[in-house]
């Protein structure tokens, strides 16, 4: 058993630290204060190379292994969870299905733009009734005369309507499987196709800077070719690309959490109460222990996900573990990092109100706790 | 045209130093990074490959067998390859001792330009670049805040008290550079993944056909008889109360001549 990083893991997770610390920290507040999306921090990492770094250099991106992407994440959520998401959405929702599922042609047309960073990508799964339950997709595509006419609605979907845009693939109904069940495929749709309307930003309590919107399509449509592999193949595409994308939200998680444990050691060593710092005091000494524990499992839990994925072996169980224990472990990092500061924590000044209604966001999307629980359990 | 940069490697400003019995510092390869004033001069050497098509950049180094991961972090931001000049006998070298090696190795590997940056942010010695010019018998442009090449010649500003010196030599030379010359990139992704793939050497002193003893810990001249940390406590005066208190600290502010 090796836990050591390569060479090229280390100087990704390294510059990306450095640039989340040099180039993002300082600009989170007003991010979250504003709401503003980043162009200008998405534009230095797409000129970076982070927009696309698991794809293949002949498609633009930095032919990187899929922890270096893991990595890259957690350093860059820990400087901003907003930008973190972002990020994540575009290479994990956005271009990896483009990535795995996609025609040479569509890779040259789709992938490329998106692993330069060109362009983002998002990626339409969720529906007003159809959350958890994803295979309740009441969106549907027709075929007729070589052309999909989609009509319907999605909700939540990140990165839809930024000026960097490209298009969303979405999930819809195709017709009804042998099975008497619906049948699922995935379509691809450029922004800017007649009938395919995008909705307001949602005011949000966390990842305030990063772009989520409803989607509704009315009569859309998009050549035959616009299909994401082959007809009815789209639910098990999507289960394959959040189950991958469980991996990275785990390391997002994973560097919020550490933000959270950063700021606490920081304000528990400064913070002086009974003429002596409160990081003397047991309890809350005590806490910061937990934290660190439970940090350095988590971590090692998306590594070892992340392991699996990169030697080729099913991953589904540890995947859901790794996103289930790091987003809970970030809430309860988020929780106590509040508590350290106690009244300052509830202010706005400090980021650790920000981390704290920032955290919620982990164990909803990419599969609610609740759901990677179920995983677990059916795995078991 | 040829461009080399010299890179030390440096442990990391942040990191916890120690140092052995005979007062070397223990250099952790964990803690290792490019020498930070180096960046500038790597990034300056970037920019003149960029302004000059055609042109090549070697990353030297003197360090230990270690410090390929180091060149390769340089060799992250650009570049072609990178030399390594390593040898147990190297150990405790001091400043003479490494000019006398990397004018060798300059030697070797042939050079047009070669640019320092002007001190390592570990000894900060600042005497490794003119004397490797005075080994090589070559031109020394330093202390550049910026460089411009122009046919056979190399061309900087050299900050003064009141303005600023225009200093010119033939090529080839060697040019060091302070920290206002440029702002140094950060290495791209792509650019990390294609450092592995880059060509990097490794010399020993044999290859250079340098002499042990006059190296190393064996020929150095220079001997650190013991270090100190730095205190960095600020001694503040505090008045407490309204009585006078004002009146001191405007005493306070004229002495220090802020009114
Ligand atoms: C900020 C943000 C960004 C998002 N971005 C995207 C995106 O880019 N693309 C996309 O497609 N989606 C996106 N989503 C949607 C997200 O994936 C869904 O919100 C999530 O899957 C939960 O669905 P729901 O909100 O409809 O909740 P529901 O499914 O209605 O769940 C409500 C509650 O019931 C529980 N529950 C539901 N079913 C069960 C069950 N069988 N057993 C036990 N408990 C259950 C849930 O765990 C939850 O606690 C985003 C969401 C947010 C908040």
């Amino acid at each position: 058993m090796d836990f050591s990083l390569s060479a090229e893991q280390q100087m990704i997770r390294n510059l990306c630290r450095e640039f989340a610390e040099e180039e993002i920290k300082p600009r989170a507040e007003e991010m979250d204060r504003t709401g503003a999306f980043p162009y200008e921090i998405i534009k230095q990492m797409a000129d970076l190379g982070l927009l696309g770094l698991p794809f293949p250099e002949e498609y633009g991106g930095a032919g990187a292994d899929f922890l270096s992407y893991c990595l890259a994440l957690e350093e860059i959520g820990r400087g901003d969870a907003s930008v973190g998401i972002t990020m994540e959405a575009h290479t994990s929702l956005g271009a990896t299905p483009f990535y795995l599922y996609g025609t040479t042609e569509q890779k040259e047309r789709y992938l490329a733009p998106l692993a330069q960073g060109k362009q983002l990508w998002s990626f339409g799964l969720t529906e007003p009734g159809a959350g958890s339950d994803s295979g309740g997709t009441e969106t549907r595509a027709e075929l007729r005369d070589g052309v999909w006419h989609v009509n319907g609605a999605k909700n939540f979907i990140t990165n839809a309507g930024t000026d960097m845009t490209g298009g969303v693939t979405i999930t819809a109904v195709t017709g009804v499987r042998d099975d008497g069940r619906k049948e699922i495929t995935n379509i691809i749709i450029p922004k800017d196709t007649p009938g395919y309307i995008i909705g307001n930003p949602y005011h949000k309590m966390g990842w305030r800077a990063s772009d989520t919107r409803p989607l509704s399509f009315e009569d859309c449509q998009v050549p035959e070719e616009n299909v994401l592999g082959a007809q009815g193949t789209g639910f098990h595409q999507f289960m394959h690309i959040l189950t991958l994308g469980r991996i990275a939200i785990a390391a997002l998680s994973v560097g919020l959490a550490q933000a959270c444990y950063d700021e606490s050691l920081k304000y528990a060593r400064e913070r002086q109460q009974f003429n002596r710092p409160i990081a003397t005091f047991q309890a809350i000494q005590f806490k910061l222990a937990d934290m660190a524990m439970e940090i350095e499992l988590a971590r090692l839990m998306y590594y070892k996900a992340a392991w699996h994925h990169m030697q080729g072996e099913p991953f589904t169980k540890e995947a859901s573990m790794a996103k289930l224990y790091a987003s809970e472990t970030a809430k309860r990092a988020a929780d106590q990092a509040v508590q350290i500061h106690g009244g300052y924590g509830f202010m706005d000044e400090y980021p650790v109100s920000r981390y704290w209604r920032n955290v919620k966001a982990h164990e909803i999307g990419e599969g609610t706790s609740e759901v990677q629980r179920q995983i677990i359990a059916k795995h078991l | 045209m040829n461009i080399v940069v010299c890179m030390k490697e440096t442990p990391s400003t942040t990191a916890e130093k120690s140092f052995t019995a005979d007062m070397r510092l223990e250099r952790r390869k964990e803690d290792a990074i490019p020498n930070p004033f180096d960046e500038y001069a790597i990034e300056e050497g970037l920019r003149q490959q960029e302004k000059n098509p055609g042109s090549t950049v070697t990353m030297l180094c003197m360090g230990p067998a270690t410090a390929t991961d180091t060149i390769r972090k340089a060799l992250a931001m650009g570049g072609d390859r990178g030399v390594l000049v390593t040898d147990p006998a190297l150990a405790g070298s001091d400043a003479i001792s490494t000019a006398r090696v990397l004018a060798a190795a300059l030697t070797k590997i042939g050079y047009d330009l070669v640019i320092f940056g002007n001190a390592a942010a570990d000894a900060y010695g600042g005497v490794v670049p003119s004397a490797v010019a005075e080994f090589l018998g070559k031109p020394l442009l330093s202390y550049a805040s910026q460089l411009g090449i122009a046919g056979d010649k190399a061309t900087i500003q050299r900050q003064a008290e009141i303005g600023y010196n225009v200093v010119e030599a033939p090529l080839p030379a060697l040019v060091s550079v302070v920290k206002s010359i440029n702002e140094p990139r950060y290495p791209s992704m792509k650019g990390i993944m294609a450092s592995k793939k880059k060509p990097l050497d490794t010399f020993s002193l044999a290859d250079l056909g340098l002499d042990a003893a006059t190296v190393g810990g064996a020929a150095a001249r220079e001997k650190a008889l013991g270090a100190e940390k730095v205190s960095t406590q600020r001694k503040g005066e505090i008045y407490v109360g309204n009585d006078g208190a004002a009146d001191r600290v405007v005493a306070f502010l004229v002495e220090q001549k802020v009114l």
